[in-house]
């Protein structure tokens, strides 16, 4: 569907400083740069300078000084493209409005239409496109407000996909979802991650990080770490990001004993646990999708056996 | 009952009133989806200083009103720009101030200014060149909402949408603000100031009752609005009371029949939704 001269899509920004009329630095000189074809977790407790950032990457916001280039132009050249796609959390919307969800997607071809807004067979077919891929093609005639939570985000995942975004942004997407509608939607961004897309997920949920994001940005007040999840999901790194916001729960410490061996379970009630292993490596929920990793680890494990102090 | 249609100035009030009452049914929908109506509110006060000093100075009411109002609006937002007081706060102690201005101005010159006609209206004795003024005024309006509609439904909805999308958003506001007081002004003449606010909020208020598409509750609120200010207008004939009373007396019982017997949202409905939800056994229940 793209031309094929578009160039590879890259979002770099540096030195971005952004501070605000009343004096408060939201952030400074934040630097990073990711590719397309990435799902990358943006995260940061409240107030890190998370929800700045994005206002840059729409144009918002003009930093005091440092730039966010998009494939080497300005946010505001790749936002007349329509380049940058946003997923609003779910309390920025109105959900009692007057619109429907055909309504709603149709507002993502807005930039693609006349002054009038009328909407052509393209946009009809993109919009009809977009309610296909995430399911919600027999729901287009539903006030948003009649929508289930899981339903809500898709519809502006659907909007984003119209909008032809190549830079996907969402807010916070798994707060107020239930599990099977956090992997539906992980399963979708996996798919435009495919096409190439880059997704930036803004998220304080640590635990659901290591399970769909390959990269991630670390911030507070300014880049700290970024890059393969593996490498920057590190406890020392969140410690820097967190400060004493994260709460722990150490197994070395705790009352787990050898003898529970790897039949301890770990429950919590909303978001995903972290959970790191010896040495702090990450571990996953689901061997079966990781085992490359676990047969490599067993191997590490019997080399490194013999050193051990056990 | 044709009578009122033999006098020239009834058949004047009449359509005057249908126009002023679809113009701003029309516009409601958006203050009230955008949550403005204490800004209208706020602003068909505050063009009362604006009407003395243009009725004084011999210019027209219209070009007072609008200034006066803009200066208010931008009053209210260069005090909530520079202060931490809440916004309803500020917009409650600029309104007051000006209108309270304008009632002192009324007072002073009783000659030349009468109060009951600016703060309760008087449709029935509009000057001829008061109607050009309001015609031009809901043309401009309606234009400017054909052409412009869908931008400001999304600048409602979603300004961050409209905003990554290039949309001129700081226009699209000022435009609805500058909308909001147009039709403030040309429904004074029919309400006057005190009922104003009414012609801009109850009519989109009952169409949001009843329906769930915004372009539908546009065209709702507009025919409601239209219908209710006929009426009104007819209906002050037979019982010789104030024509804006009438307006919307009607206008509030034709959001109270929606409030009741709304397809949706009205109260009989939920409450058949409720029982039907109740009838349902556990077991069944999905």
């Amino acid at each position: 569907m793209k031309p094929a001269t578009e160039p590879p899509l890259t979002l770099v920004a540096r030195g971005v400083t952004v501070t605000y009329p009343n004096g408060h630095a939201a952030l400074a000189d934040a630097s990073f740069a990711l590719a397309g074809g990435t799902i990358c977790a943006l995260v940061g407790v409240n107030g890190s300078g998370k929800s700045t950032l994005f206002k840059a990457l729409m144009g918002f916001v003009t930093p005091s000084a440092g730039a966010v280039t998009i494939s080497d132009a300005p946010v505001r050249e790749a936002l007349r493209r329509g380049w940058v796609a946003y997923v609003p959390q779910a309390e920025e919307v109105d959900w009692t409005f007057p619109v429907n969800v055909h309504d709603v997607v149709m507002m993502g071809r807005y930039g693609y239409m006349n002054f009038l807004r009328l909407p052509r067979a393209v946009d009809r077919e993109a919009v009809a496109d977009a309610l296909h891929r995430v399911g919600l093609w027999e729901l287009r005639d539903r006030q948003i407000g009649e929508l289930s939570g899981g339903q809500k985000k898709r519809v502006f995942v659907a909007r984003a996909l119209a909008q032809q975004g190549r830079i996907i942004l969402l807010d916070e997407p798994f707060t107020g979802v239930d599990v099977k509608t956090e992997e539906a939607i992980v399963t979708l961004l996996r798919e435009l991650r495919a096409e190439g897309r880059l997704i930036l997920v803004s998220t304080h949920n640590l635990g659901s990080v290591p399970e769909f994001c390959d990269q991630v940005v670390l911030i507070n007040r300014t880049v700290l770490a970024c890059g393969p999840t593996s490498e920057v999901f590190t406890a020392e790194n969140l410690q820097r990001a967190f400060g004493g916001a994260l709460r722990h729960f150490d197994l070395s410490r705790s009352t787990v004993e050898a003898h529970d061996g790897r039949q301890v379970t770990v429950l919590t009630d909303d978001e995903r646990p972290l959970v790191l292993g010896q040495g702090g490596h990450l571990e996953y929920r689901d061997r079966s999708a990781h085992e490359k990793l676990v047969a490599d680890r067993e191997a590490g494990k019997e080399l490194g056996r013999g050193k051990s102090s056990e | 009952m044709l009578e009122p249609f033999s006098y020239d100035y009834m058949l004047t009030a009449l359509w005057v009133s249908t126009l002023i009452g679809a113009v701003c049914g029309l516009l409601s929908g958006f203050i009230t989806l955008k949550g403005w109506s204490l800004m209208g509110d706020a602003l068909s006060h505050a063009v009362v200083p604006g009407v003395a000093l243009a009725y004084l100075a011999g210019l027209p009411f219209a070009l007072g009103a609008f200034t006066s109002g803009l200066l208010a609006a931008a009053a209210m937002s260069f005090v909530k720009l520079k202060t931490p007081v809440r916004e309803d706060a500020v917009i409650g102690v600029v309104f007051t101030a000006f209108f309270a201005l304008g009632i002192l101005l009324i007072s002073l010159f009783p000659a030349q200014l009468d109060l009951k006609s600016i703060i309760f209206g008087n449709i029935l004795a509009i000057a001829p060149g008061d109607v050009v003024q309001l015609v031009a005024i809901s043309a401009v309006c309606v234009v400017v909402l054909a052409l412009q509609w869908r931008d400001l439904l999304l600048f409602s909805f979603d300004p961050n949408q409209a905003r990554t999308l290039g949309l001129p958003v700081r226009r699209l506001h000022l435009t609805l603000l500058l909308l909001l007081s147009a039709t403030t002004v040309a429904a004074l003449q029919a309400v006057g100031a005190i009922l104003v606010v009414a012609m801009l909020i109850t009519p989109g208020a009952t169409a949001y009752l009843l329906t769930d598409r915004f372009g539908r509750m546009l065209l709702l609120g507009s025919a409601i609005g239209a219908v209710t200010a006929f009426a009104g207008a007819y209906a002050s004939y037979f019982l010789d009371g104030a024509t804006g009373g009438c307006i919307v007396v009607l206008q509030t019982l034709g959001f109270f029949l929606a409030f009741l017997f709304g397809p949706k949202h009205g109260l009989l409905a939920a409450g058949r939704a409720r029982r039907r939800r109740c009838l349902i056994p556990p077991a069944l229940a999905p």
